[in-house]
């Protein structure tokens, strides 16, 4: 099977922006083609190209951007374990939707993924799902209980690309050090759930004027950045690779951008809703903007923006978080934490390119080429490497509507948000798992 | 006027006009609480459930001796013996209070908001009697109550307050009460217990409880709550009463005809000492005595009074 993607706007981020042809063999890029060449002879027939030349599918791209695969490296899947949230089926079919063509599973599954097995179920139900692929990612320690390290090297050859316990910190300073010791030698980066718990104290919003005024109580800024801090250090201590999730903050932004600076391996990533909302979008005890880390300051949310500006901060990723409704359907101080965004995060995303904060080409390294070079993955679109690629169409305009997603939750804040532009058409391994374009 | 609104959620949502409506609605009512037969037919027929979800025992006796005057029929659940205890949501046990059709919901609940998101699912009124560290506007309004009645007004008073802002719902309701009506409303207490932006409900953060209280109107103190101790607010009771505590001395740097309040219930010899709660300047009782007549007038506005007047 062949497919042809005619007439994109080919752009991958450091080497191509411009319109291309690009030919798809099986699992493969075969061909990167100016528009006006003649395909391989071994390709197709000479002569004009028609719509379906023996098993040949041709793709009018014309006014669509053609990227690397779309990697969302901040994903919980919940299957194993809370499969009326998601199951690994229904995650990747809405990262498919998302424009997405791999995703990293969070390892806060039921049991945790602190084990081969775990590893290799994970794995295996992607295998046969439909959807985006999963890069899962390991725990750091056992149980993610903080006390013992998980089997990373035994998890690393099953298949993760990384270890964290996010949905918690590692609270024991060693026990850090020691996995980034550990996780140095293997050349997998370490995810930092980045949160001082006794700071955080119960709070449930951003400590700011807002949570005054709903009766809140307050998450401050320091409770993020004091863990930043901290895992700087070490990252500087140990040379380990320590890469920081779900950024929110300005001093957290400032701490990474000065160990940058220094030289320190450390890179990061902020979710769309940091860079769009803030705390005082939180209106009438409404759940679905309760998240970890919380809606920050206006001054927090341009910090955001321009850490994404300056390359500070490295790759966007949604912490696509889905709960049910009766987790959310709470009193504010008892719902669940997190809502989903693997429908929402590329249109969000791109109103920042909309909005001239960021080109398109970096919109893309943070979204495509970052995360897969903090994975140690080559997503380049290049003859000979796997067509994982994601088509956009800059310029559709939708409203954001929950009752249309395919993920099983709806825990959005965005929901009749009017946004421009989205993914049309996701190619995994050649396949195509999601297309709009004959809608 | 017309008194319009469904619910008494908190300060914030009601206008200074209808501020003033209440209060002159429980003037109003206060005198069937000085009649021999302390009981007027006006809500006779209606159904008031008192669902309070935290101990309360002023409050919810108010609440319920309110509804008695007005010929109202008052029901009482508790936490501790309704189906929240078995596991059932908030939202579910109010659907089903709201299916026996009561006419008021009368609700205290630990989370902040917890009126706010009942109010907007059901058809019946809810009043908040106190979310969390979030509102207690029946407790704000009866304090402006007992202010204008002992002051002749409240425009253009200093309001002192001192305690733990942080975690009261009075203070965050009288702050914003007492400064939409016009008076200066100045807050004091160790950092810990100041909430990041809490000028933006309309108030200034003393520097010193001298300066807080010096030229004061109106003194009211908060309850130190003795239960939040492990968060680590301050380090001893004997120490907050010495830096913090109203006593004598404090007190002369006031207005000559300065009033003290408190809501209850107090700490004698913390926040306050008990020649001072006890002084002719204490206007402490008499809150809980408008507290009757001002939840008189809630329950008569939002389901008797002007807001039904075409169907009654």
């Amino acid at each position: 099977m062949q497919i042809l993607i005619k007439g994109a706007r080919v752009l991958d981020p450091g080497s191509m922006d411009e319109k291309k042809d690009v030919l798809i063999d099986g699992e493969q890029i075969a061909a990167i083609l100016d528009p006006s060449d003649a395909l391989p002879s071994d390709s197709v027939p000479s002569g004009a190209m028609p719509e379906h030349t023996g098993d040949m599918q041709v793709i009018d791209a014309a006014g669509l951007v053609l990227v690397p695969g779309l990697m969302d490296i901040h994903v919980h899947l919940r299957e194993p374990g809370h499969e009326y949230k998601e199951t690994i089926a229904s995650g990747l079919a809405a990262a498919a939707k998302g424009g997405f063509t791999a995703v990293c599973a969070m390892p806060n599954t039921m049991p945790v993924n602190d084990n081969a097995q775990v590893t290799t179920f994970i794995l295996e139900k992607a295998r046969l799902a439909k959807g985006a692929k999963v890069y899962p990612v390991g725990a750091v320690s056992k149980g993610s209980a903080g006390s013992n390290l998980a089997e990373i090297q035994d998890m690393q050859q099953a298949g993760i690309k990384a270890v964290t316990d996010d949905g918690l910190p590692v609270v024991n300073a060693q026990l850090m050090r020691r996995a980034l010791e550990y996780c140095n030698g293997l050349s997998i980066p370490v995810f930092v759930h980045a949160e001082e718990l006794s700071l955080v104290n119960s709070g449930a919003m951003n400590e700011g004027p807002a949570a005054t005024f709903w009766g809140i109580k307050g998450i401050p800024n320091a409770a993020e950045t004091v863990m930043v801090a901290r895992d700087i250090l070490l990252s500087q201590l140990t040379g380990a690779h320590v890469h920081f999730c779900h950024i929110s903050c300005k001093e957290s932004i400032a701490a990474i951008r000065s160990a940058k600076q220094q030289g320190i391996r450390v890179t990061c990533e902020t979710a769309p809703h940091y860079f769009t909302l803030i705390d005082e979008d939180v209106k009438d005890y409404d759940t679905n903007f309760k998240m970890n880390p919380p809606l920050r300051s206006n001054e927090d949310r341009e910090a955001v923006i321009q850490g994404l500006a300056d390359g500070t901060i490295d790759a966007i990723a949604s912490d696509h978080a889905p709960h049910s409704k009766e987790e959310k359907d709470l009193e504010f101080d008892q719902a669940a934490f997190g809502i989903v965004g693997l429908e929402t995060s590329l249109p969000l995303s791109l109103q920042l390119v909309h909005g001239g904060a960021l080109t398109l080409e970096e919109l893309i390294r943070k979204m495509a080429k970052n995360p897969a070079q903090i994975l140690g993955i080559n997503n380049d679109i290049i003859p000979g490497n796997r067509a994982d690629l994601t088509l956009i169409d800059l310029n559709q305009k939708t409203i954001i509507d929950p009752a249309l997603f395919v993920s099983k939750s709806r825990n959005t804040p965005f929901a009749g948000m009017v946004v421009q532009g989205r993914a049309v058409c996701t190619m995994v391994d050649g396949k195509i798992v999601f297309n709009a374009l004959t809608d | 006027m017309r008194f319009t609104k469904k619910d008494i959620l908190d300060i914030h949502s009601l206008d200074p006009e209808e501020i003033s409506f209440i209060l002159d609605t429980a003037m109003g009512m206060k005198e069937i609480s000085q009649r021999p037969v302390k009981k007027v037919p006006t809500l006779r027929g209606k159904t008031i459930v008192l669902f309070f979800q935290e101990p309360s025992t002023r409050t919810k006796l108010s609440f319920e001796i309110a509804a008695k005057r007005l010929s109202a029929d008052s029901v009482a659940i508790a936490k501790a013996g309704s189906s929240m205890a078995k596991g059932e949501t908030l939202i579910d046990t109010v659907k089903n209070l709201e299916s026996m059709r009561p006419d008021v919901i009368v609700m205290r609940h630990s989370s902040s908001g917890a009126a706010v998101q009942v109010a907007r699912r059901v058809d019946c009124s809810v009043i908040n009697a106190g979310d969390g560290i979030h509102a207690h506007p029946s407790q704000a309004l009866l304090d402006m109550m007992s202010v204008r009645e002992n002051k002749g007004r409240i425009k253009g008073l200093k309001l002192a307050m001192i305690g733990d802002i942080a975690n009261s719902r009075v203070a965050r309701s009288n702050i914003i009460g007492f400064s939409k009506m016009g008076a200066r409303v100045s807050v004091c207490a160790p950092q810990t217990m100041i909430p990041a932006g809490i000028a933006a409900l309309g108030c200034t953060v003393a520097p010193t409880m001298e300066a807080c209280v010096a030229d004061a109107d109106v003194i009211m103190m908060l309850r130190i709550q003795k239960e939040r101790q492990d968060d680590v607010l301050f380090p001893s009771e004997r120490e907050y009463a010495g830096r913090f505590g109203l006593n004598k001395a404090r007190l002369a740097l006031a207005k000559k005809d300065v009033t003290v309040m408190h809501p209850g219930p107090m700490n004698r010899g913390v926040e306050i000492a008990s020649d001072v709660a006890d002084a002719d300047c204490s206007m402490i009782l008499d809150q809980v005595t408008n507290g009757v007549a001002l939840r008189m007038a809630l329950y008569y506005l939002v389901a008797g009074g002007s807001r039904h007047a075409d169907t009654d």
